[in-house]
Formats: structure tokens, sequence, C-alpha cells
């Protein structure tokens, strides 16, 4: 294998929540030009990956290394390792009242930019930059007015997070179920929005219950994860079995 | 949430909460200090000290009858330790050579102290349009720019002096919109009373400058008992701005003081208040007790009144800024955002008394509690029979940090026409880990976080500042916030 391409290579990682194991020789390697799926039930320790790997600060790692192009990042703050490229789509996004989307999306551009030794963009230079954006995402202007993800409609706080990954221009994006409770249309603007952004220098993360969304969006690698692990990796006709025969038929053999 | 990564985000918000008081120290100067305690002998005193009319020391007199026959209230949701009454200074100025006539006379030390605050005296770097009346213990140092106000006829003094030298004024208003009896507090300041501003703007003229007190409690034994009187006359109009902040002792100083305002006919009174007094350490030691009656009368139709205040220091919070709307058509505005961190306990908010017909009020209450502190929201909106076609808006909003603080709202309605509409909105929301989690993972700095988040949720009330004050109540509330999420 050609480690300058690696992206994210997780080792023997272990990782518990409040005293429980939650993860356990979990292996993953996301090479850059990869779209990955995972898989599973719930409560296999697929959301909890996700936040594992965008560092919330709830989990223990116990074992294991996560190394981001090569460099462990275990020791790195959340806000550093979004910094350097990686970002969480979250499944369920938080409302933060009182703080509008515009203001919200430019510190956090902003915020990259200075971490990067990059000119800060103003307002109005930043307006351009975020309109020019949310066309990818058919959003409309009238959305930078109103509050973080509040009274938002599920397709919308999940569009808003996809708007939020084409600005930052991550290098490897993990989308936990950024598929559930869109309705078809919703569905092909979000993957539209993701088949755009991928290119051969990034690498994406799905993580989904359904088939559904690979219909939009082609993975290379499809994993089944059950009770913290990955049990089974296989190509997108593994994602065709599990949905004809369900996990109980999988988990027997 | 696990517990281990609440503490390192509980931690982190204390830190943010716990920033230290900069305002904490205190000024070494000789000073003029009666004996402590309190009796007729006492109030005699202070009356001769400030050679004041015979009306006066009998206003002070009958207030502390008053006084002693009532009662602390009890009803406010604080738990305030027994104030020894006979234990405090009453009267505790800067001892003066002379009588001052120009800033050359003021004590550099007094010079130095304001100047340490932000609050510049001298001539040449004051502010150029905010004229300023400086009260350090209980008396007041300066008032700048008094001649250049006098050109529009607007008398801005101390109230020492203004009972000197408008003794009809005094008169007439000192005690009309607050009676003596008020309450306990209102009795007791009134009855020692030292120092604090007042401010005239006679008819059709608008205030060419903002005014200004700003309250410097020195001594570690005295009370600071001022009291603030403002008369608008028909169309005018006055911006008024009020600042304090105290040493940092391990024991509690009581402020204790009542602002009077009286709007006629057309005028509008605008008054602000960032206060800081010192709120006691992180273990709940030291700190201001703050009971302050503040009042406005809208008199005259279309008469006026807004408040909007900053609360963020003292131990104990007791206030409540009304106003009593007699005017047809007149109006009252209260705007607050009250911050409580560590034990403080703050018990605030407004009364709206309708008299008159069409008038309207509106009230917008935004309560952050973090640390261990408590913090209420208490508002009375009344609406009486003659008030037809009235209408009063409150939304009281509160913002829970951390898992220990402690909120609540009492707001009570009353009316007695049924031509009259009233909205009520409430709503309490708490700034949470997996929030602060979501600005992290967009590259946003935890202390970036806290700061958009509470200036967000203030933004209605900090429209309302002067710009100066509002940049500063921003500033302010970023500070006490600091470390007190993680």
């Amino acid at each position: 294998m050609i480690t300058k391409d690696l992206l994210l290579n997780v080792k023997d990682l272990k990782v518990s929540i409040e005293n429980n194991i939650i993860l356990e020789n979990f292996n993953l390697q996301v090479k850059k030009g990869e779209i990955h799926a995972i898989m599973g039930t719930n409560g296999s320790g697929k959301s909890t990956f996700s936040k594992v790997i965008a560092g919330h600060p709830a989990y223990s790692i116990l074992e294991g290394n996560i190394l981001f192009n090569e460099k462990s990042i275990l020791n790195i703050s959340p806000e550093e390792r979004s910094h350097l490229g990686i970002f969480l789509a979250f499944q369920y996004p938080i409302e933060i009242p009182g703080v509008s989307n515009e203001d919200f999306l430019r510190l956090s551009y902003n915020a990259r930019q200075r971490f990067f030794n990059k000119p800060e963009v103003d307002p109005i230079q930043f307006l351009q930059i975020v309109t020019e954006k949310m066309k990818l995402v058919n959003m409309s202007s009238s959305f930078l007015n109103r509050n973080v993800n509040e009274g938002f409609s599920g397709g919308e706080k999940k569009r808003n997070e996809i708007l939020q990954m084409i600005l930052l221009d991550p290098d490897i994006c993990i989308l936990d179920e950024t598929d559930s409770g869109l309705d078809i249309d919703a569905l092909k603007i979000i993957s539209k929005g993701i088949n755009n952004f991928m290119n051969q220098e990034k690498a994406i993360i799905l993580i989904t219950h359904y088939q559904r969304l690979l219909d939009y969006i082609n993975p290379k690698y499809v994993h089944v994860m059950q009770k913290g692990k990955i049990i089974k990796t296989g190509s997108l006709e593994l994602a065709k079995e599990l949905e004809e025969k369900g996990y109980q038929q999988l988990f027997k053999n | 949430m696990n517990n281990k990564s609440n503490k390192t985000i509980n931690e982190n918000l204390t830190n943010l909460v716990n920033k230290s008081y900069d305002y904490g120290f205190s000024t070494n100067i000789e000073k003029d200090i009666i004996e402590k305690g309190l009796n007729e002998q006492t109030i005699k005193l202070i009356s001769s000290k400030k050679n004041e009319p015979l009306f006066l020391l009998e206003f002070r007199l009958k207030a502390y009858k008053k006084w002693k026959r009532i009662q602390e209230p009890e009803w406010a949701n604080l738990k305030i330790p027994m104030i020894d009454y006979q234990n405090i200074v009453y009267y505790s100025a800067p001892k003066l050579k002379k009588k001052l006539k120009d800033l050359n006379d003021i004590d550099s030390q007094l010079l130095e102290t304001f100047e340490k605050l932000g609050i510049s005296l001298t001539e040449q770097k004051r502010l150029s349009n905010v004229a300023i009346d400086a009260v350090f213990d209980s008396v007041s140092i300066t008032t700048t720019f008094r001649e250049e106000l006098s050109e529009y006829g607007i008398i801005f003094t101390s109230m020492s002096e203004a009972i000197l030298t408008y003794p009809e004024l005094i008169k007439e208003y000192l005690g009309s919109v607050v009676p003596i009896g008020d309450n306990y507090y209102s009795a007791l300041n009134s009855a020692v009373f030292t120092d604090g501003s007042f401010c005239y703007i006679p008819e059709n003229v608008k205030s060419p400058l903002d005014l200004s007190t700003y309250f410097r409690i020195n001594d570690q034994n005295s009370g600071q008992f001022e009291r603030t009187l403002i008369v608008a006359d028909k169309n005018s109009q006055v911006n008024y701005l009020e600042g304090c902040t105290a040493p940092q002792y391990d024991t509690n100083q009581l402020h204790a003081a009542i602002v009077e305002l009286i709007a006629l006919e057309n005028s509008i009174i605008n008054y602000s208040t960032v206060q800081n007094w010192y709120s006691g350490n992180e273990y709940g030691k030291g700190g201001i007790y703050n009971f302050v009656t503040k009042r406005g009368l809208c008199i005259g139709d279309n008469a006026y009144i807004s408040w909007t205040q900053v609360e963020t220091g003292s131990a104990i919070t007791w206030k409540y800024p009304s106003c009593v709307l007699f005017g047809n058509k007149s109006q009252g505005e209260f705007y607050s955002v009250a911050l409580t961190n560590n034990y403080q306990q703050a018990d605030t908010g407004t009364k709206m008394i309708h008299f008159g017909k069409s008038t309207k009020s509106k009230i917008i209450s935004k309560g952050i509690s973090a640390g261990k502190s408590k913090n209420s929201y208490r508002g009375l909106v009344q609406v009486k029979d003659k008030a037809l076609n009235s209408r009063n808006y409150s939304q009281c909003d509160s913002l829970l940090i951390g898992n220990c603080s402690n909120s609540n709202t009492f707001p009570i309605i009353s009316i007695q026409n049924s031509a009259t509409k009233i909205e009520h909105e409430a709503s309490t929301s708490k700034i949470g880990e997996e929030q602060i989690f979501y600005f992290l993972q967009r590259g946003i700095s935890l202390e970036k976080a806290i700061e958009l988040m509470i200036s967000g949720f203030c933004q209605e009330v900090f429209n309302k500042l002067p710009l100066e004050f509002a940049a500063e109540a921003d500033k302010l509330l970023t500070l006490k916030l600091e470390g007190s999420v993680g």
C-alpha cells in the first residue's frame, strides 16, 4: 500500500464512555479518492466512531491510534482536527438560538483562514463566497438570516450540513446518517452536492442504515459494524445483500 | 454525555465565567467618616454636614421613623443574610481641603481612581459626548460639562448641591415618585442618602450630551445610599447612563439607592445602567448587596421612559425599575440582561402600571445563570380600569450555563378592563456541550462560541444601549463568563 495516499488510518481502536466499551478492535483505512459506507444496526457504534474521529470529549480512547495523514490526532483538540480537514456532518444538527447562520458560517470559515495564515474575509466578501456555495445545495439567501438550524425542517438541516462541508472544503468527511429523514428530492440534492464535492484528493465515509443513499453515491467499500467493530467488508453487493436479507441473516453466517 | 466530559466542559466554562474582577482595587485616602450606627443623631449629623435646609432634615427624620416601623421584604426569591444596620457607616467622604472650584482642586488620588476605572474627569481626556457626575462613597466629586449644559438651561449637578441651589425643584419632586415609605430600603435611603445626581431638562430641549453618573464604593464599612432625580420637562429628551464598581472586600457592602424619573408631556427619558459592582468571590464571600428602588413616572401625555439595565455584579440584586403610566398614550419600556455566576443571587424585573388611556409597555428580560447562582425575573403588569386600549408585550428568556444554576420567572398580570391587549412570551434554554461541540467541530473556539451565543441571546437589549455602552456590555458579559463552559 502506498501510504501517502492513506488519509485516515484507525488502528486497533478501543473506546469507552462511562466505563462501557463501545468500540473494540476497530480498524479502518481510508485512502484519498475513496468513498466508504458503514452500515449496521442501531447501537452498533457507528455514530460513536464518527464522534471519536472528530474528537468529542465524552469518549475515552483506551487503546489503539488514529492517524490522519500519517500523524496521530489523539491529542489534538476538536477545533484543530476541524482545521486539519476532518469534517463531521451531524446526524442531528444542533440548533443554536440567537446566532445567525451567516455569522456562524463566516466565523467558521475565518477560523480556518486564520489557521492557515490566510487573510480573513469581511462580511461582504463572505456573502459572495457563501452565495455561490448555496446554489450547489439549492438554498435561498433568506436562510442566512435565520438562526443556526433553529426551526429548520429535517431536510434543511441536512442541507445546511452539506453547505458547511462544501464551504470548509475538508479532506475527509464523515456523514452520519445524512440521508435519514429526507424525501427523495432532498436526497437527490444532497447526493448531488456530495458527488460534486468528491474528487481524487478527498475521502468520504457514509454512515447509513439504508441502501437507498448508495443508489446515488457509489462507495468503493461497504463495512458492516456490530458490537463496536467491523465484522464484514465488501463491495456495493454487500449493501444489496443486507437490504434483502437483513442483518440477522448476516450475523448468523 | 458522561461525567468526565461534563466536568471538563464545566471546568472550562467556570474558568471563563470566573475571570478576575478588574475594578477590585481600593483607594487609600483620608476620609471624613462618621461613627457606625443609625439613629436620629446620625441623621442630624449628616444633614448638618451638608448644611441642608430644614425641610430636608424633616424629610429624613420622617423617613427614619417610617423605616423603624416597617420590615425588610421577604417575598423575593433570595436568601439574604441578617444585615446589622447598626454596623454600617452612613457617611464617608474623602477629606477635601477646600471647596472645589475646578478640577485642579480635586485630590489627584481621586482623579487617578476614576482614571483607572476608565472614567476620565480631566478636561483633555474626557469623553466628548458624555457629561459625568462622579460619586465616590458618600459624595459627588465633580460634574463635568456643567457650563456647556447650562447654556441649554440644563441643570446637571450633584444632589447635595441641587438641594442648596434649587430647593424649590427638590421640594416639589424629591420623593414624588418613590414615596418615603414605599419599601424598607427606600425608607432607609430617604433617611440617610448622601449624594447622587440631579438633572433637569427644560421645555423643548434635547440634551446635546448623554448624561452619566459613575458610582464608586470605596470604603469597606460604609454603605452607599445615593439618590438620582431626573426631571424632563415638556417636549424634552435626555439619555442617562449609570455605571458602578466597587473594591474587592471579603465583607459585604450595602448599596440602597433610589432613582426617580419624571417625564412630562411629550418628553423622552432613556435610562441605562451597566452595573458591575463586586459580586463576591467564587465561594460566595464578599460582594455588594444591591437593594435599589427605581421608578419612572410618565406624568404627561405621550411621555416615554425606558429602562435598560445590564446587571452583572452584586452578591445580591433586588431591583425592579418600573414605570407608572399616567399620561394618555404614554409608554414605558424595560430591557434587561441579568447575569449571575458563582453564588450570586438576583431577583430583578419590572413593574408597568397603566393608568392612562392607550398606554403601552414593553418588557424584554434576559436572564443568564451560571455556576451555583440563582436568577429570578419578577414582573408586574397592571392595567387599571380607566386605561382602555392599553397594550403590553413581555418576553422573558432564561439561559442556563452548567448544571447547578437556577432560573425562575414570576410574571404577574393584572388587568382591570376588557379593552387591553397583553402578550407574554417566555423561554428557557441551556448552553449545552453538544452545542459547543458543534462549534468546535466547525473550527470555532470555545470562547468565541460562548461570546456568540451570549451576545445573540442579549442582542435585543444591547441594541438599546448607547454605542460605547453596548460594546462594553458585550465585553463585560464575555469576561464574566470566561471559563464557565468547556
